[in-house]
């Protein structure tokens, strides 16, 4: 038989028994307490470093987002603030001018009344000097009246006397 | 690299010392027998003598005794079964002071024949059927190399493994498990996931067992001194339990679609799903038997290559000889150190692509020719 020829190509039981001894020892040995706990061990670790990965890449994005938010939100605040800016110069020139005319016209008004209560004053006060002035003629011509007859130079006297006690106020 | 070198070095003389022994043993004997003759020239013719072939198998082959150096060998057990029952014994008391095999008497009278245990007469002849009857179960060399191997796998593997327990799965690996856990990820990612699938997972453990214990075997047998120098991937009886365990693991995980692929093709006409049937029957049992005898001849091809090639020097008898030969020789074993490397990967990547072609899922039935790849590989 040609397995007999060469003693290389014919195996010999006693290694055929120590290898499956040898290799059931190392398959069941080793699987339990090395291949299981290195298999897990890598695969927690890709694992680890995938979820790693994939949240940088989440929080990359949602920085992005953000970024274009906050810009966004400026520009829109800005834009506000332009805004107000421009409604406040627009309400100070209305609120001035409306001063303004408020000022005039109150002033005006003032003004009216003023000369209204002056051109009553001076009609009083000429009606007063009027009455004074008829009353005074009446009591000067009373008293000249009455001193007429006893002298004529007292009675120019006194005439100068009342002339001049008439004071024109 | 520089280590190898001299690891290589080393491995050469060490080898030359024990061809020199041999033949010096040899040329003891030839003067012997040229003596009685009384003549010189055929003494001359006969000097030269040096059985190459011999000297070659008795390194390749397994032996009862691990050889050490010069006249030290390690005395193993000698472990036997016969219609007598068990019986342990050293392997020191096969071998007389001369260090040629002698008889002892066990159960039967036991003699070591070429390395092989054999029961022989009182007159020295062989008794073939009392030795049919003895099943030698002994600690050989390649039993002791494949233990030691176990060992080395274990301590390697566990401390490992315990490394990744003890710095956490979140840190970067250290020390030796940097160095292993890119030959794990390279099983899990070349040769398990593109061959198998996503059920990958079940058969990490036969996988990364069959490689590492394949390599480390290989290895061993490139290092020539002790505790190397054992054949023991070289060795048939080894790779055929490999392929016998991948055998039994790819058909007891075989679905209903491998087994129709077998026996009756899909696809086919009537007379070619019977015509096929045979075939790729024969397919369930060559496969299994292509990875023992390829990883058999590829690792014991190494090894006769580089005695061959330390064998010219006695051939030759000539120191220059060495010049050119110990060069090819440490040329021929990194080119062993890749092969060990490559064959351990092709045994594991095919046991990876049967187990695959096994388990693989059909879908479409109907307009299928079968994808049966045989990979083109030494």
């Amino acid at each position: 038989m040609f397995l007999e020829v060469n003693p290389l190509v014919l195996p010999d039981i006693g290694l055929v028994v120590w290898s499956t001894i040898a290799f059931l020892i190392l398959l069941i040995v080793l699987g339990k307490f090395a291949w299981k706990p290195i298999m897990k061990g890598i695969h927690e670790r890709e694992a680890g470093i995938a979820d790693a990965i994939a949240s940088a890449e989440k929080v990359k994005a949602e920085m992005a987002q953000l970024q274009n938010e906050n810009e966004a939100l400026l520009a829109k605040a800005r834009e506000e603030r332009a805004q107000l800016l421009k409604e406040a110069r627009e309400t100070k020139d209305k609120i001035v001018n409306e001063a303004k005319e408020q000022a005039k016209a109150e002033a005006n008004k003032i003004i009216l009344e003023a000369q209204a209560a002056i051109n009553h004053q001076k009609l009083a006060a000429i009606t007063e000097v009027k009455n004074q002035v008829g009353n005074l003629v009446i009591e000067v011509s009373e008293k000249v009246l009455r001193r007429e007859l006893s002298n004529k130079s007292e009675q120019e006297a006194y005439i100068n006397n009342l002339a001049n006690e008439i004071k024109l106020n | 690299m520089g280590k190898n070198f001299k690891s290589l070095l080393v491995a050469a003389f060490s080898l030359g010392m024990m061809f020199f022994y041999n033949s010096s043993k040899a040329q003891d004997s030839v003067h012997h027998a040229t003596e009685e003759h009384g003549k010189a020239e055929g003494g001359h013719a006969t000097e030269g003598k040096f059985d190459v072939t011999k000297t070659i198998l008795e390194h390749i082959k397994d032996d009862h005794s691990w050889h050490l150096w010069g006249h030290t060998s390690l005395p193993l057990p000698v472990i036997l079964y016969s219609d007598k029952g068990f019986e342990v014994f050293s392997s020191s008391n096969l071998v007389d002071a001369h260090h040629e095999p002698a008889a002892y008497q066990g159960n039967y009278l036991y003699k070591t024949v070429e390395g092989k245990m054999k029961v022989v007469n009182a007159d020295g002849s062989i008794d073939e059927a009392a030795t049919k009857k003895v099943w030698d179960f002994s600690i050989t060399k390649n039993v002791a190399s494949l233990l030691f191997t176990v060992a080395l796998l274990l301590i390697i593997f566990l401390s490992v493994a315990n490394a990744y327990k003890r710095h956490g799965v979140k840190s970067a690996p250290k020390g030796f498990q940097s160095f292993m856990e890119p030959l794990i990820l390279f099983v899990r990612d070349d040769i398990a996931k593109p061959n198998i699938g996503h059920k990958y997972a079940k058969y990490m453990p036969f996988l990364l067992t069959v490689f590492f214990l394949i390599w480390i075997n290989n290895i061993l047998g490139l290092v020539p001194f002790f505790p190397g120098g054992a054949n023991v991937s070289g060795n048939i009886a080894f790779t055929m339990t490999l392929a016998v365990f991948t055998f039994i693991l790819v058909n007891i995980n075989g679905n209903k679609d491998y087994w129709k692929h077998i026996f009756w093709m899909p696809g086919m006409p009537v007379a070619m799903k019977i015509f096929l049937a045979p075939i790729e029957l024969l397919g369930v049992f060559t496969k299994p038997i292509s990875l023992m005898i390829r990883l058999f001849a590829n690792i014991t091809a190494g090894h006769i290559l580089v005695l061959s090639l330390i064998c010219l020097i006695f051939i030759f008898k000539s120191v220059f000889a060495a010049t050119i030969a110990v060069p090819f020789a440490i040329f021929i074993s990194l080119i062993e150190l890749l092969v060990a490397f490559l064959q351990a990967f092709i045994f594991t990547m095919l046991a990876a692509m049967y187990i695959g072609m096994a388990i693989e899922e059909h879908h479409h039935h109907d307009d299928h020719e079968p994808h049966y790849h045989e990979p083109d590989v030494a």
